[in-house]
């Protein structure tokens, strides 16, 4: 298996002092669906966004398949990475949502029939076929967040990168991220808290805490470890039993 | 979610006023009110032919006369300050129904209600039949600067979100007991003014963050749509042309 992702040794630290990543590494295959747990401040997001160099690693080296996250090679990078921000809000910023959905590729420079045909497939893929012509804020959270996916989905990343997916959405609007997810063929990292999501979609999961990787294991084996999710904050929903749980595919 | 609708100006329709490209609209919205105010006052047919040409437009665009009518409120300051001159204008004195009137005023009252009426009409039939989206898109073929539509567009996009904050910390101010009645208990509107400039401010750091991610480079796409075809040019010219002749034959014709 080739790498899709393939983190090594990153240290971060924010223009106050904070330091967010100490030495992470983590490697993603092609192909996996990997989930990212951790406590809130433990670097997820922070990680999320060296993925396509928002933030640069003050030490250490990221990988995009062969490319290494670099200023010279960002707009590439940014293609190759769709990061799909935790409020989507934040990521739909057009006055459509056919619009927004056209951002992206048409910074890539595409245009006219071929830039409609991508829209028009990034919002089938999302089972918004029928929102084009909607204005953002008229959509529900649920259909905002799956509008928020078509809108890099567009771009044809090699790699997706998922922030809170789930957080605020119902039950209904959970079960359709869930399967549109699952029907995605690409390499997906999900941050989230929601431990049946990550035992759902996730063969692997891996907790990050104190800026860096503190256990990468079958998400099964994690989610049965309650000493080890106490240990970093995390909790399984009361009465959610992980080993009677269906398997992740 | 909850939100009201965002463009409460527009009118939903699939007249041919409604599938001209917006570029042309406002060009032609545009000239066509530059030519009423320019017409002479006095040239009281001139304004009946203007005013014949939104009407019959408005017609077209099916916008009902009741929506217009409506609108057209707006303009009743305006009308209301117009009233007013004739009693205060200086000059020759004639009586209306046992009330001495300024002439001079009554020309200003009317030169002042006649114009803002065709302005404002015209206004509501751009705004009705164009959506806020693609008037931006209209301005930035017209060469307004991108910077500037950009500000627009974001400012249409996150109004009703920032309000939303807005209205979600009023609720939790009420809901811990807050009812100002007096100027000095202001300071919590104060603070949550700060507080929702500050929570705005964060926001925009996530959008461009955003905007990064998916390749934004300092300016924004033109995601094409359709252009205005020399037929909808020639179109626009034509209407706001007749405004414009209307407008000279009373110039050359009142001898202003």
């Amino acid at each position: 298996m080739s790498a899709a992702v393939e983190i090594r040794g990153v240290h971060f630290t924010y223009p106050d002092g904070r330091t967010a990543l100490s030495g992470l590494d983590l490697r993603v295959d092609v192909g996996e669906r990997v989930a990212l747990l951790g406590p809130n401040g433990a670097g997820k997001t922070t990680l999320a966004l060296h993925l396509n160099g928002i933030n640069l690693a003050d030490a250490g080296s990221v990988h995009i398949g062969d490319l290494p996250v670099t200023e010279a090679v960002l707009a590439d990078i940014r293609r190759r990475v769709g990061l799909v921000f935790q409020d989507a809000d934040d990521q739909l910023f057009m006055p459509t949502v056919a619009e927004d959905v056209a951002f992206g590729p048409a910074n890539l420079g595409l245009r006219g029939s071929e830039l409609a045909a991508r829209v028009t497939e990034a919002l089938r893929a999302v089972g918004a076929a029928d929102l084009g012509d909607r204005a953002p804020h008229h959509l529900s959270g649920g259909e905002r967040r799956r509008v928020a996916l078509a809108t890099v989905l567009a771009m044809r990343p090699d790699v997706l990168v998922l922030d809170e997916p789930t957080s605020g959405l119902d039950p209904a609007g959970h079960r359709e991220l869930v399967e549109v997810l699952r029907s995605l063929p690409i390499t997906q990292l999900i941050i989230t808290h929601d431990l049946p999501f990550a035992l759902e979609l996730c063969a692997r999961s891996v907790i990050v805490d104190g800026g860096r990787v503190v256990a990468d294991a079958p998400t099964s084996d994690i989610l049965s470890d309650e000493e080890l999710l106490g240990r970093h904050r995390l909790a399984l929903p009361f009465g959610f039993d992980p080993r009677m749980a269906r398997p992740s595919r | 979610m909850g939100a009201g609708h965002a463009h409460p100006l527009y009118v939903h329709g699939h007249s041919p006023i409604h599938h001209l490209a917006p570029e042309v609209k406002i060009a032609a919205a545009v000239a066509y009110i530059a030519a009423a105010a320019v017409t002479p006052r006095q040239a009281i047919w001139a304004f009946g032919v203007q005013a014949a040409g939104v009407a019959a437009a408005i017609a077209v665009a099916r916008l009902g006369p009741r929506f217009v009518l409506r609108r057209l409120t707006v303009v009743v300051p305006f009308v209301a300050f117009a009233l007013c001159i004739p009693f205060i204008a200086s000059g020759e004195r004639i009586d209306v129904v046992g009330l001495s009137l300024s002439r001079e005023g009554l020309w200003g009252a009317w030169n002042v209600v006649s114009k803002a009426t065709i302005g404002a009409s015209v206004s509501i039939l751009l705004a009705g039949t164009t959506e806020v989206p693609r008037l931006l898109t209209g301005l930035s073929r017209l060469r307004v600067p991108g910077t500037l539509t950009a500000i627009a567009a974001f400012m249409v996009r996150y109004l009703e979100v920032i309000a939303g904050e807005l209205g979600r910390m009023r609720t939790a101010m009420a809901a811990r007991g807050y009812a100002p009645r007096w100027l000095w208990q202001a300071r919590p509107v104060a603070t949550s003014a700060g507080a929702l400039f500050v929570r705005s401010y964060e926001r925009g750091e996530r959008v461009h963050a955003a905007m990064l991610s998916r390749g934004y480079t300092g300016t924004m796409p033109d995601l094409g749509g359709r252009r205005a075809t020399a037929r909808e040019w020639i179109l626009a010219a034509a209407a706001s042309g007749v405004a414009w002749l209307v407008a000279l034959a009373a110039i050359t014709g009142t001898g202003a």
